[in-house]
């Protein structure tokens, strides 16, 4: 079993909900990514996505274009990131990476070149989020020859014939797109929400967690009541939003920064 | 699929995932993935009805103002001392450009799919007004996205859109330009799926978009093919377009693609010059990647980021290139090649003093390469450009340049 897969195993058994934190490599420069990253494992984060920038984030709202924004001022790339991740496992075996982005750089730096740097680094999975199963051929299998899980989107637009050909292919967790849209919007119809999740229960034992328009502990708690984890991203990035352009900032700014990912770990935890 | 099945796709691509070889498919998020599904469906049972097809057809006589004349420029080919040299007048359609044509067949797709909203992307504005006039035709809410750059550089073009009822949003993320534009779009898009239709511009983005946008702008080569045979006796020796997303070019080349006598060149900006790296010339000078929904040749830097582009014409000042070009470079069919600013600021001024055409700056790329081809043809040989646009627009551009105020 993947790192990520025993993760989520073990918090099944635990009866625990995963909380997986979203931040962009190099926002706002690559020393404070590493901070920000175990400062949110401190804060109860089970598995962490790490954004690897693209000039061009269509699938992003406004917050994440700006996190974007602020790492491409600093010429961070998919090869910075991944070096982070190194750096990142120096320290730290038992958080899940998960590395999420858009295709283009993957094809620029090439499939086998960017899968063995990957595994070399401790990466556990990748999210790819303009790249569909249909068009993941040759990625996806070397991926999985070198035993890193590949997580796919489903939105409340996707057929449900579409679904079963994705759970075929995901793994680790499948990432439910809460609302439509783009990253960063107002999540309001939980209903649907609810009957989306319980007809792709039907079709997988993978963990199910929620995305998209989670940023405090109401929503955290009013989704992972409904899943086996959620992600909270644009609300993050907002806060890193704020964080000057240095290197070294003390751990109660840190803490601070972080401070909703804590919120939420304690929400989540206590569902009933 | 194996190589051979890809290899035999030749020029009847896309196949049935949309891919043309290696380029195109649909590299889109998730939440897209079920509108350019029924998209392609609901285009694959339309365009094979001929009911649809009258009704395009009617709209593009009575509307658009097709045929649009094959005219011969004599003068201008006497100066190049060569080949003679025809130009297809798309400059004369409806709204001043080719561009029309695709807003028309799509604004039809839009109505038997029901929807009431119509969004699209703009650089120098000429394709949010064609999406602006068919929107107001056909009485559906139009939002056309900007970039904020282009909106200084192009007012006229946005009060024209204002005037035709369409809101302009400017778009101020990344480089503010035309590829911002259609980020902004693909997010309205994912936001606003249930009821909204997406007018992409030009012969990119996911499937089915470059096959439909094609089958629309193939109307100019048909009529060139027939016009050609009834006005020269023959086929034209060379066919010269210019190419920014390849709309105009592809919509000419596609119907001589199987005769093989017929020569073709797509012509890209080459800003200040392809070593310059300051240009929008992909296939020049670019290599495959992924950008707007499919993979084909781009503008991308060692690190996979998208690369600012530079164009004297905002209409070619995108880093991508349709997939389709992309295949037809690999397969040799078409040479792609690249004409400086200057050169094309030249070939503007020729073309308006010696026949009395002023010609969009894009399409003064296609005359300037079309200038220096045919001095090296012999004079029983002959060339069509595509002038696929009125230059109007560009006058502002132009006197800036040379340095006069209006």
């Amino acid at each position: 079993m993947s790192r990520l897969q025993n993760i989520a195993a073990q918090a099944s058994a635990d009866q625990r909900k995963l909380l997986i934190p979203y931040l962009v490599a190099g926002d706002p420069n690559l020393e404070t990514s590493l901070s920000l990253m175990h400062e949110l494992t401190n804060q109860g984060a089970d598995i962490i996505e790490l954004g690897f920038p693209f000039s061009d984030p269509a699938s992003d709202g406004p917050v994440i274009q700006l996190g974007v924004e602020r790492a491409l001022a600093q010429q961070v790339s998919l090869q910075d990131t991944l070096e982070l991740v190194r750096r990142f496992r120096e320290q730290n075996q038992t958080t899940a990476i998960v590395l999420m982005g858009y295709l283009n750089p993957i094809e620029i730096m090439g499939y086998e070149r960017f899968v063995a740097t990957a595994k070399e680094a401790g990466v556990d999975g990748v999210l790819v989020v303009d790249m569909p199963p249909t068009e993941s051929g040759s990625l996806h299998e070397r991926l999985r020859q070198a035993e890193i899980d590949t997580v796919y989107l489903v939105a409340p637009t996707t057929t449900a014939s579409r679904s079963a050909a994705i759970v075929e292919r995901c793994s680790g967790y499948l990432y439910y797109v809460s609302l439509k849209g783009v990253t960063g919007a107002a999540l309001t119809d939980h209903q649907s929400v609810a009957e989306n999740i319980a007809a792709l229960r039907e079709l997988t034992d993978l963990p199910i967690v929620i995305g998209f328009g989670i940023k405090d502990a109401d929503s955290a708690k009013a989704m992972a009541g409904q899943a086996d984890g959620i992600i909270i991203g644009s609300a993050l990035v907002a806060k890193i939003a704020d964080l000057a352009d240095t290197d070294s900032h003390d751990a109660a700014e840190l803490a601070a920064t972080c401070s909703l990912i804590g919120t939420a770990r304690e929400a989540i935890d206590n569902l009933n | 699929m194996s190589e051979a099945e890809v290899h035999s796709i030749g020029f009847d691509g896309p196949d049935a995932s949309g891919h043309f070889g290696p380029y195109g498919g649909i590299f889109v998020g998730e939440t897209l993935i079920s509108a350019v599904e029924e998209l392609a469906e609901v285009y694959t049972r339309l365009s094979g009805e001929p009911e649809f097809w009258s009704e395009f057809d009617k709209e593009l006589q009575h509307y658009v103002g097709r045929p649009s004349p094959l005219y011969h420029a004599e003068r201008l080919s006497q100066e190049c001392g060569g080949a003679a040299i025809y130009l297809k007048r798309e400059d004369l359609n409806h709204t001043g450009a080719h561009k029309v044509n695709n807003t028309i067949g799509q604004a039809l797709l839009a109505k038997h799919m029901g929807k009431t909203r119509i969004i699209a992307e703009t650089g120098a504005g000429q394709h949010g007004v064609a999406s602006a006039t068919v929107a107001a035709r056909l009485g559906l809410e139009c939002f056309v996205y900007m970039g904020a750059e282009d909106i200084v550089r192009q007012a006229p073009n946005v009060y024209r859109m204002k005037l035709l009822g369409a809101e302009v949003i400017a778009v101020e993320s990344g480089s503010r330009t035309l590829k911002d534009a259609m980020n902004e779009a693909l997010r309205d898009w994912a936001t606003n799926v249930d009821n909204t239709y997406y007018i992409i511009g030009t012969v990119a983005g996911p499937h089915p978009y470059p096959q439909l946008v094609r089958d629309f702008q193939c109307v100019i080569g048909r009529e060139a093919r027939e016009q050609s045979l009834h006005q020269i006796g023959k086929l034209p020796d060379a066919l010269v377009a210019c190419v920014g997303g390849g709309s105009n070019a592809i919509g000419l080349f596609h119907p001589f693609l199987k005769d093989s006598a017929v020569a073709m060149y797509g012509v890209e900006a080459g800003g200040h010059g392809l070593e310059s790296k300051q240009h929008a010339a992909p296939l020049s000078a670019g290599i495959p990647g992924v950008l707007h929904g499919n993979r084909t040749y781009l503008m991308t830097d060692e690190g996979g980021q998208i690369m600012e582009t530079h164009s004297v014409s905002a209409g070619l000042d995108y880093p991508g290139v349709g997939p389709e070009h992309a295949w037809l470079k690999d397969l040799d069919r078409v040479n792609y090649v690249a004409a400086t600013d200057a050169e094309t600021l030249q070939a503007f001024h020729k073309l308006t003093r010696l026949e009395g055409i002023i010609p969009a700056l894009e399409s003064s790329h296609a005359v300037a390469y079309a200038m220096q081809l045919a001095a090296s043809m012999r004079p029983d040989q002959n060339i069509v450009i595509n002038l696929s646009g009125r230059g109007d627009k560009d006058i502002e551009t132009v006197a800036r340049i040379e340095g006069i105020k209006l």
